[in-house]
């Protein structure tokens, strides 16, 4: 194997790369390269060994920096709010974007009526299914781990891109709901409701008030 | 689950989205708040900053166009903003650094060592480095920024980016020596 003179440009190139060797952050080809030459070079060695102390001390010390106070959340999301809502933007291939257009396109009241029967249909089906693994105790349910207890009454909402973070936060503290998981496809939410919403009719009353709240809630259904 | 990707966010926070815009900023506010105050040093300063960075990208989110990484574009405008709060100080709050933190008596590195704390010295050198060598040995090891990512940032070539990577750091040897530590490099 040779060693370079360490006048070399070659050399001093792969002296050049060792920080970005220690951080992780080089190409494969490189990374090889500077593997490759680190195996046979001692005093290369000895250069990454003080490059991997000046990394250690440097993320030691941005570590201590800390964190910002909740101040500048505070003073963004008040300037965001002062500016009003954004007209959505036409990106390039915003397929969520063309649904939620031609959603809009509807009337506001043909809309609330297609959520309510969309609401209903799942409410109906996972009652139907429900019913019929009660019924027949060889059928094997599914159940996910993170919805076992029955204590336990999830949804999976979908809220208006124009709520603020004041409306949403107003809306889950008047429901008693919190968010457990999220955003996930399609920016949904899972909440999780009170105890008392793991009462069946309860929790259909609850989901029905929910998806009445039209300026804050585009989409929600329940979770069995 | 699967996080929602930064680009996928960045996407929703371009049609109004105020929940991604939370979630981006959660993800992010705290690297971002390091790297300004890194390069102004001013915790009120670098506050106010960053703010001013996520409502940016609130209002030009749909520029986005996806050709680097969302973290490289906040540091980029990010640097920026902190670049720009810089010149507007007055000259004799600019910053010029090195011999006078490692020679202040109340922060004597002799002591340091004789505390035998190495780690202490090597980092009160790191912040006696001129605010371009700052940022730059911020950006590789901390933000672990490549060589690519860096010049975008920066704004310079890549090949300035090894070398100015390369002055910093025997910059840091220099000062290191200055306050006893010999490294044996340069």
């Amino acid at each position: 194997m040779t060693i370079l003179n360490k006048e070399a440009p070659e050399r001093q190139d792969l002296e050049a790369l060792l920080p970005w060797h220690a951080a992780g952050t080089l190409a494969r080809h490189d990374t090889d390269r500077v593997t490759r030459a680190l195996a046979t070079d001692r005093d290369l060695q000895l250069q990454y060994d003080l490059v991997r102390e000046e990394l250690n001390e440097t993320i030691h010390l941005n570590e201590m920096l800390g964190a910002p106070s909740s101040r500048c959340m505070e003073k963004l999301f008040a300037a965001i709010e002062a500016e009003g809502s954004k007209a959505p933007a036409r990106r390039s291939f915003d397929f969520a974007g063309r649904i939620s257009e031609f959603m809009a396109g509807f009337a506001p009241r043909k809309l609330a009526w297609a959520a309510s029967a969309a609401v209903f249909a799942i409410v109906a089906q996972a009652a139907v299914l429900t019913t019929v693994a009660i019924k027949d105790p060889n059928v094997a349910v599914y159940e996910p781990a993170s919805f076992r207890s029955i204590d336990d009454a999830q949804v999976v909402i979908r809220f208006v891109p124009q709520a603020t973070v004041g409306d949403i936060t107003k809306f889950l503290d008047a429901h008693h709901a919190v968010v457990v998981d999220g955003p996930k496809r399609g920016s949904l939410y899972s909440l999780r409701l009170p105890t008392a919403s793991a009462d069946k009719p309860e929790m259909t009353k609850l989901v029905q008030r929910m998806q009445a709240e039209s300026k804050i809630v585009e989409f929600i259904a329940t979770r069995e | 689950m699967q996080a929602t990707s930064d680009e996928v966010l960045i996407g929703r926070i371009a049609s109004g989205d105020r929940l991604a815009m939370q979630v981006l900023f959660a993800r992010h506010h705290v690297r971002v708040y390091r790297f300004v105050l890194r390069l102004v040093r001013e915790e009120t300063k670098a506050e106010d900053l960053i703010s001013e960075v996520f409502l940016d990208v609130w209002r030009q989110a749909d520029r986005f166009e996806g050709r680097s990484a969302v973290s490289t574009w906040l540091l980029a405008i990010a640097r920026f903003k902190a670049l720009s709060a810089l010149r507007r100080r007055p000259d004799e709050e600019l910053d010029e650094e090195a011999a006078e933190a490692i020679e202040d008596p109340g922060d004597d590195p002799e002591q340091a060592l004789a505390k035998k704390d190495k780690s202490a010295v090597i980092r009160k050198c790191l912040e006696g480095l001129s605010a371009d060598h700052r940022e730059i040995i911020d950006l590789v090891y901390y933000h672990e920024k490549s060589v690519e990512e860096v010049a975008e940032i920066v704004g310079i070539p890549e090949n300035t980016v090894k070398t100015r990577m390369f002055y910093a750091r025997k910059k840091l040897a220099e000062l290191l020596k200055a306050a006893g530590i010999e490294r044996g490099w340069p």
